[in-house]
This record gives C-alpha cells, sequence and structure tokens, in this order.
C-alpha cells in the first residue's frame, strides 16, 4: 500500500507544499490527479484503473510511467510503502 | 490598559545586510493592540536604517558601543530615561548582552525593566561551550575543537576530512576545503575576533531555524521554525516559510527548559536528506527573522514585554504554517537635516 506523507498540501494549480520539510514543488495536472488518488488511499491497480478512463494509453504503458513518477515521490520522501 | 504610552528602547537597528533584529522587533511591538507601545531607538551608528523610520521609531538616541564599559553605557542610558521615561529596553545585539546584563539592576532602579538571561545562562550556550552543552544534553551537534596555535591547526588540518568550517569566536564562518584554507581562515579570524578559533565539523542539510521565547522558569511561551528558502553569501536566510515538525518544537522546549531560559533566542540548526538534525548554535536574542512569528500568529517581542510587565502572558498554542518571508531592501528617502541631528546632537 502507498501512503502519501500526511499534512502534504495541494493547490488546484497543481502547487505542493510539504508543512514539515518546508519543500514545494509543481506538478501537472496528471500529476495533480495522482496525488489525488494516494490521498484518497487508492492502490497502484486502482489508480492505472482510474488513469485508463481519463487518458488513451496502453496499460504497461501507464504502469511504467505511474511507476516513474511514484519514484520520484519516494525520492522526494512524499510517500512511503507500508 | 496603561494610561499612558509604554515607551520601549530596542537596539539592533542596523538593517542592512546581514540585519540586526531591532527592526523586526519594533514591527512585532507597535502590531499590539492590548497596549499602546512607543518605541525608542538607541543606535550605535548614525546610519542605521531603522532610526530614521519615524512611523516604527518615534525617536533614536546614540549609545557607545559596548567595548565602551558598562559605566559609560549607564551613564547614556541615564540620560536618555531622564528624557524619556523608557518601561523596558529589549537588546537585540549580541555584543551588548553582557552588559545590559550587568546593569540590569542599575536600570530596574532608574524604573527601566530588561527581560533577560542570566550571564551563567548567556555562558552556558556560547559559541565556545556550545559543544559540551549539546553533549550533556544529548543534543546532536557538529564535533568542534578550539584552537589557539596554528601548529596545534595545522597538524590538525593535514590529517582532517574535508570540508570543515571554521569559525570566529564572536561572528564569521567560513567552508574550508584543505589546509591552506584553514590556516588562512583562521589568521583573518583571529585578526578580527581573537583567539580561540573554532573548526567544526562541516554539515550538509537544510537549514532551519527555531524563534523560542522563555518564561525564565522553564516554560516554553512560543516557538515557531522556520526553513530558509534562500541564504545570501553572509549566510543570511533572505526568505523562509514556517513549517511545522514537532522535532525543531520538542528541541526548542527542551533547550528551554534544561537553561531555564528568560528572554528570546534563537536556534540554528541543519536537517539532513534522512531527517536527523544537528545544533548549530544557539543565539541569546530574537532573530532579524522574528516578525514573521507575529504574522504566524506569535508575537514572541509582545509577549516578552507582557511578562516584563508583569502581566499574565499564557503559553502560545499554535501558529500557522506557511506563512513566508521575503525579505527586500529598499531606498528610505530622508534628508541631510536628519543625519545632521543624529551627527551632531546623537539624538534623531
Amino acid at each position: 500500500m502507498i501512503k502519501l506523507k500526511k499534512n502534504i498540501a495541494m493547490s488546484e494549480s497543481g502547487f505542493i507544499f510539504d508543512p514539515t520539510t518546508g519543500d514545494s514543488y509543481s506538478v501537472n495536472q496528471t500529476g495533480s490527479i495522482i496525488i489525488e488518488y494516494l490521498k484518497e488511499g487508492l492502490s497502484e491497480d486502482q489508480i492505472i484503473d482510474n488513469l485508463k478512463e481519463a487518458f488513451d494509453s496502453d496499460t504497461e504503458q501507464m504502469r511504467n510511467d505511474l511507476d516513474d513518477f511514484l519514484h520520484y515521490l519516494k525520492q522526494l520522501k512524499m510517500i512511503d510503502y507500508a | 490598559m496603561p494610561d499612558k504610552p509604554l515607551k520601549i528602547g530596542v537596539t539592533g537597528l542596523n538593517a542592512i545586510d546581514s540585519p540586526g533584529p531591532g527592526v523586526g522587533v519594533a514591527r512585532c511591538l507597535k502590531d499590539a493592540d492590548d497596549l499602546e507601545i512607543e518605541i525608542i531607538g538607541l543606535a550605535y551608528e548614525t546610519l542605521e536604517p531603522g532610526i530614521y523610520l519615524h512611523d516604527l521609531i518615534k525617536k533614536s538616541y546614540q549609545v557607545p558601543y559596548p567595548s565602551a564599559g558598562t559605566e559609560q553605557v549607564f551613564k547614556r542610558l541615564s540620560h536618555i530615561q531622564s528624557k524619556e521615561q523608557l518601561d523596558i529596553i529589549i537588546p537585540n545585539f549580541d555584543a551588548e548582552l553582557w552588559n545590559y546584563i550587568k546593569l540590569t539592576p542599575r536600570l530596574k532602579e532608574i524604573g527601566i525593566r530588561i527581560f533577560m538571561p542570566s550571564l551563567k545562562q548567556l555562558d552556558k550556550i556560547n559559541k565556545l561551550n556550545l559543544d559540551e552543552f549539546a553533549r550533556n544534553n544529548d543534543i546532536p551537534s557538529p564535533k568542534t575543537k578550539k584552537f589557539s596555535s596554528i601548529d596545534e591547526l595545522e597538524e590538525f588540518g593535514r590529517e582532517a576530512e574535508y570540508p570543515l568550517v571554521i569559525k570566529g569566536k564572536f561572528y564569521e564562518a567560513f567552508i574550508v576545503y584543505n589546509t591552506a584554507q584553514l590556516v588562512y581562515y583562521y589568521n583573518k579570524l583571529n585578526a578580527k575576533w581573537g583567539l580561540p578559533v573554532l573548526v567544526q565539523e562541516f554539515v550538509d542539510g537544510n537549514e532551519i531555524v527555531v524563534a523560542g521565547l522563555g518564561d525564565g522558569k522553564g516554560n516554553l511561551i512560543g516557538a515557531v521554525p522556520l526553513r530558509k528558502l534562500f541564504i545570501t553569501d553572509k549566510g543570511k536566510g533572505w526568505a523562509g516559510v514556517v513549517i511545522n515538525d514537532q522535532q525543531y518544537l520538542d528541541l526548542a522546549e527542551k533547550i528551554n527548559k534544561v537553561l531555564g531560559w528568560k528572554g528570546g533566542f534563537e536556534i540554528e540548526l541543519k536537517r539532513n536528506d534522512n531527517g536527523a538534525i544537528s545544533l548549530l548554535e544557539i543565539n541569546p536574542r530574537f532573530p532579524a527573522w522574528i516578525y514573521t512569528t507575529a504574522a504566524a500568529g506569535q508575537n514572541m517581542p509582545l509577549a516578552l514585554v507582557h511578562m516584563a510587565m508583569g502581566m499574565e502572558q499564557v503559553p502560545f498554542q499554535q501558529y500557522e504554517t506557511g506563512k513566508m518571508f521575503v525579505r527586500y531592501s529598499w531606498d528610505h528617502i530622508t534628508d541631510i537635516s536628519e543625519f545632521q541631528k543624529i551627527s551632531t546632537l546623537g539624538e534623531l
């Protein structure tokens, strides 16, 4: 299960502020959607299912892209795997 | 509310590239809605910008440098007191704190209250003793060595792992990458600030600062942590954001309790990528960014005034995360007649 760091604040424009470190980031619309899903506690498979409905892309490509994004979030210590 | 405005003397009005906290402290006090406050500036130099900001500082007086000695400082403050009837002085300049603490009983006799730690407390967090303080209280801090001999330093430098940080006894610090640089800055810092010179393990990470206020009885009245977002070449934070991490608040609580600190303070830390923190310094006064704490909901200078006046001050319970400061330079326009007054009369 993927856990998004608590207290992460994200604006409608995709600006993210981590109140414990003071770090801030910007994500595009797809990134915002994924972070919203993480906030809701969705699993990786559930996120891919949801994204498939919104975007025209094959599952494998989508999984690779999501993995890259999650890996990046992990590097930034914004998520953890429980 | 008292029937006349409180008159508060404020020092550290040098709002330059390495700014003093005085202007920020004055700004906090002017925000008071429960007290009418007039700020009297106490300046060392005729070009300290704060003394020209009349919306903030009603009147200013030039005062002798701390090195002039306690008697000279007291003489000048007595003269100012005969004209102004100050209720409180808030000193904001490291080098003057010793004099003000020494003078506390005599200033009280002439009606000036000071809300400051004891000399013993001040000594414990002195740069020269901070390493020992941190070790005694299980607070992680970089290994520090004091040097008073260039031969010893060179010998140490040949075996050492770089980078290292070399620090003056009172101010200034430089990162060095080899023995030649170590020796160069040793001589430079020795000439400027005297011996010993401190050599400290370099700690990488984000710079975090915590502004705090203790009541002198072990209670922490306020604490606000801030991440520096932009740092000048002098190592001064030029922008910062208020953050919320319990480990910084716990550290402020611990330091305040252990010391029984009375007055404002600033803790300087580094936090590495793994989340480990390291104590770099404790400054025995409010920081220059203190107004950000008021903006975040903890007006610590005003709380200090309440306590100095014997008014009730309950500890702050919260603050607003995400409040930011972005410092800027501003060409304040004045007239030569103003400069003439402070230069010739020592008053403005």
